[in-house]
């Protein structure tokens, strides 16, 4: 039975996050709009499941929510800052700096959502993953102290991470 | 009627904050002299500048004609994918040289990036090979 569900939906999630994207570009909430976003849901995670095998298992949705609200906090506090160090500050006294994060996460998936993460909160952009996915290179805008920049992306999101990606 | 009054004010004022914010997102972009700090103004100062853009056209379909939610969908595109290009362009200048060299990674030998085979070694630009 097992099986058989993950054969016919090999990304659970996927399929349903599809039929919402499809509901929502037809505006309309109908019962044959519903059926066809769901074969959509269906189709697509099944014809492409040979190029994406495995399947993020146990995933938090309860804590995952917490983190969409933290992050969204979080990116619109990093406009401000960033924007406040684009109005005020001259380029000789900005002080730019490669951050290195050593990564706990080994899941793809995990990987890519703090990666993006970091790009879109508090003046840093992630750049480049080591050749091993063992650390992630990070870019700073304006940082007096890159091992403070380190612990906190570990302590803010890489924890919680963890905890989603069980 | 009052509920009317309240959208066009907060039609206007997304619309101030989401210009107000794309402006310094181009301000940064010209002002910055690095590659690498340019990165920093559009990727996050235009995600806000976007959304709040797009929020006052959310608000402005709901209120005046019957509420599309296309909007959200873009940004959550715009969410999702602007990180991918930033990545992209930051790949780019580490692998061309155009700003300082980042620190070897602590557990793996190097950069993705860097991590050229021996035998295109001889096409890499001068900047990098030393790495």
């Amino acid at each position: 039975m097992k099986r058989a569900f993950y054969w016919l939906l090999p990304h659970p999630f996927l399929t349903l996050l599809l039929t919402v994207v499809w509901l929502l570009l037809q505006g309309t909430v109908s019962p044959g709009m519903v059926v066809f976003g769901l074969i959509l849901g269906i189709l697509i995670p099944w014809g492409t499941a040979a190029w994406w095998p495995g399947t993020p298992s146990g995933l938090r949705l309860s804590r995952m929510a917490v983190y969409i609200v933290i992050v969204l906090w979080d990116i619109m506090v990093a406009n401000v800052q960033v924007a406040w160090i684009v109005l005020t500050k001259p380029n000789a006294r900005l002080r730019p700096a490669w951050v290195v994060v050593p990564l706990e996460l080994r899941q793809p998936e995990a990987i890519t959502v703090l990666a993006g993460t970091i790009t879109l909160t508090p003046g840093t952009v992630s750049a480049d993953l080591s050749d091993e996915g063992h650390s992630l290179l990070v870019h700073a805008l304006h940082t007096d102290d890159p091992d403070a920049v380190r612990d906190d992306i570990k302590q803010r999101y890489e924890r919680r991470l963890l905890e989603i990606f069980t | 009627m009052i509920w009317e009054t309240v959208a066009i004010y907060a039609v206007a004022f997304c619309l101030i904050v989401g210009a107000a914010f794309s402006l310094i997102g181009s301000i940064g972009l010209l002002k910055f002299n690095d590659a690498m700090t340019r990165l920093h103004a559009p990727t996050k100062v235009g995600t806000v500048g976007i959304g709040a853009l797009l929020l006052a056209s959310m608000i402005h379909a709901q209120i005046f004609s019957d509420g599309a939610l296309h909007d959200l969908l873009i940004m959550a595109f715009l969410f999702v994918t602007a990180p991918i290009s930033a990545n992209f362009i930051a790949k780019v200048n580490i692998h061309k040289g155009s700003c300082t060299a980042p620190p070897p990674p602590p557990e793996d030998d190097t950069w993705s990036t860097l991590d050229v085979p021996e035998t295109d070694r001889a096409l890499m630009p001068e900047t990098e090979a030393l790495n």
